[in-house]
């Protein structure tokens, strides 16, 4: 038996599978620089991969990141990530993992509440996060497949999302 | 990329004093531009370095008249001979500074 405690994160209204996901415009972050950027800029040039993440530096973030960069998703469509952390550190951690992909920086969260999926950090007093998510979403921003923790630590079924990628894009 | 981006990309760095009076100079002027922030760290600036020789900030890229420049008193000087007034070249919207 795990003596370990596996958090329940509880119910949450999320954008779902048909939904149009709402758009948003942050800083979006590449190894070299970062500018204000639309998830419907990206969307417009056909399907997108979004994933919401713990902050950078946190174990979850680095699993994830390492795991969706070793499937090469990003011949596919346009994979891009959303967490708390500044551009700074998203910089530095496109560098780290050695990955193509890009990252928005969001430390309002305000995304992540649209999204429904907001997450109080317990012990980190004033911040929330978003709850690890996958978004794979068409060229009209139509949520194809939708995944949100309910469990913290929780990470996606990363073949049933590299699937999802295959049917969409 | 954004298909409705302005002519105008501009590098800057966070809190660069020299940057905000390019920035000053643009939005006197009215002129679009978008941003693009670099690392203080001079040998994290590649892409500077691809557009303009060097890995200077703050520096341009003009779409509308292909020019690509640093040194914040010359791109001040461009920007004023460009876009500002009566001896201006180009005509811009009036979109403001994005």
């Amino acid at each position: 038996m795990v003596d370990f405690d596996v958090v329940e994160l509880g119910d949450t209204d999320h954008v779902a599978e048909g939904d149009t996901a709402p758009d948003f415009t942050r800083p979006l972050v590449n190894d070299e620089y970062w500018e204000d950027a639309s998830l419907s800029d990206l969307t417009d040039e056909g399907p997108v991969l979004l994933v919401f993440s713990p902050m950078d530096g946190a174990f979850p973030a680095t699993y994830v990141w390492n795991e969706l960069r070793d499937r090469e998703l990003g011949d596919r469509l346009t994979v891009v990530g959303l967490s708390i952390s500044t551009p700074y550190a998203h910089k530095r951690l496109v560098e780290e993992r050695g990955m193509d992909y890009r990252l928005f920086s969001d430390p309002s969260n305000a995304v992540a509440r649209e999204y429904g999926i907001e997450h109080d950090l317990d012990g980190m007093a004033g911040i929330e996060e978003p709850r690890p998510a996958a978004f794979v979403l068409d060229a009209d921003r139509t949520v194809e497949y939708a995944w949100v923790a309910t469990e913290w630590p929780e990470f996606p079924d990363y073949d049933e999302l590299e699937r999802q990628v295959r049917r969409v894009a | 990329m954004p298909a409705d981006s302005p002519p105008i990309t501009l590098y800057r760095l966070q809190a660069c004093p020299y940057c905000e009076r390019v920035v000053r100079a643009l939005q006197d002027h009215d002129v679009p531009y978008r941003s693009r922030f670099v690392e203080p760290m001079h040998s994290e600036r590649d892409a500077v370095k691809r557009l303009v020789g060097a890995r200077t900030v703050p520096a341009i890229h003009d779409e509308n008249t292909g020019v690509t420049m640093a040194e914040s008193a010359n791109i001040v000087e461009y920007v004023e001979k460009t876009y500002g007034g009566d001896g201006a070249v180009v005509e811009t919207d009036d979109g403001g500074a994005a």
